[in-house]
């Protein structure tokens, strides 16, 4: 992040001057005032939102939307299955993916990833590791809540009606990212 | 359609959360409290990115990268406007918030541009930052085919989210 931010001062300060005209200290401390907006508009949404998470987990509704996704997952990690403590931290990942609770998820992904590398006893990734990774990076969501927080901080309508867009996006990408690792894992074994 | 779906769902795992003697005041205030740090954590970040966003677009730059990539991105179906979120989406969740951010406000959040950039934030994920973190937690060195695939992943959900932001 520090090259990253550095170079975006770079650039910014080379195409000003180049261009020679705007004033780039105006626009500065406007940028950081905006975040602060932002970041005040944001906080009921989130703070609302992030309640229903610990809600949802503790009605246990999150343990039911493991057991419901008990197969699936169990054909997707037919090595972890056999581990009931991967198995577990496999699908408290998956599940707070798609309630929307992304925070909550690491942990658990970071301890799924660990145990697998654990059994495998290797330093080279395993074809359920990359599988299981793709998964994470590829979004799983069915409240996408910090954007819909987002949405409806900046007055949308209807912060709401990109769900459908966003679960047929998510599902695409998690399909061709699913098939890219399993076609990758054939040609590089 | 959607209006009434989310008061609903509150109503709905509320009752049943009663139904299981849980305390649901309790569990949405510590929920709660937890979000409320996260709008804490993220803050100076959002500061930082959001001033190198606006010297971006003040100093021309923004408009010179977008015109750069349009081709491209014509070619998927992406609105130029939203090229900048493709760019850091996969390195930084919070510049990606900005930039998404930025993209509501400017054009705002019902219009074309606004809700492509947000079902795009909806559906994609920090990439590179997760494989990351994931790996070196497990100590893996050779991620083979982990990053192509999910950069994979990742363009399909970009420009899914541009199509499915015009048809739906």
């Amino acid at each position: 992040m520090a090259y990253i931010w550095t170079l975006l001062l770079g650039i910014s300060l080379f195409c000003g001057l180049l261009r020679g005209d705007g004033d780039l200290g105006r626009a500065a401390m406007e940028g950081a005032g905006r975040a602060v907006e932002l970041a005040l508009g944001l906080t009921g949404p989130l703070v609302l939102w992030s309640g229903f998470g610990s809600l949802l987990a503790r009605s246990g509704l999150q343990g039911g939307l493991a057991q419901l996704l008990a197969p699936l997952l169990g054909r997707l990690y037919p090595t972890a299955r056999r581990d009931a403590r991967t198995m577990e931290a496999i699908s408290a990942n998956v599940t707070a993916n798609l309630l929307g609770l992304g925070s909550a998820a690491t942990p658990f992904g970071v301890a799924a990833v660990r145990r697998m590398g654990e059994l495998a006893g290797q330093e080279r990734a395993t074809h359920e590791m990359c599988r299981f990774i793709v998964m994470n990076t590829a979004s799983l969501q069915l409240l996408p809540s910090t954007v819909a927080a987002l949405r409806s901080s900046l007055g949308s309508a209807a912060p709401f009606d990109i769900l459908p867009a966003v679960w047929l996006s998510s599902a695409l990408s998690v399909a061709v990212g699913l098939s890219a690792a399993w076609a990758l894992g054939r040609l590089f074994p | 359609m959607t209006a009434p779906l989310i008061p609903a769902l509150f109503f709905l795992v509320s009752a049943l959360a009663l139904g299981r003697r849980v305390d649901v005041y309790a569990a949405l205030c510590d929920g709660g409290r937890e979000g409320l740090a996260l709008v804490g954590r993220i803050l100076p970040g959002l500061v930082l990115l959001l001033t190198a966003v606006e010297l971006l677009r003040a100093s021309g730059a923004l408009e010179a990268l977008t015109r750069l990539l349009s081709p491209a991105a014509a070619r998927l179906g992406i609105p130029p406007e939203t090229l900048p979120l493709l760019l850091v989406r996969p390195l930084s969740g919070s510049a990606a918030l900005a930039v998404g951010a930025d993209l509501m406000a400017v054009h705002g959040p019902d219009s074309p541009v606004g809700r492509t950039a947000a079902i795009m934030l909806g559906s994609t994920e920090t990439t590179f930052y997760t494989v990351s973190v994931y790996f070196s937690a497990a100590g893996i060195r050779k991620s083979r085919y982990a990053v192509p695939a999910a950069l994979a992943a990742d363009l399909t959900g970009f420009a899914a989210a541009a199509l499915f932001a015009r048809i739906l």
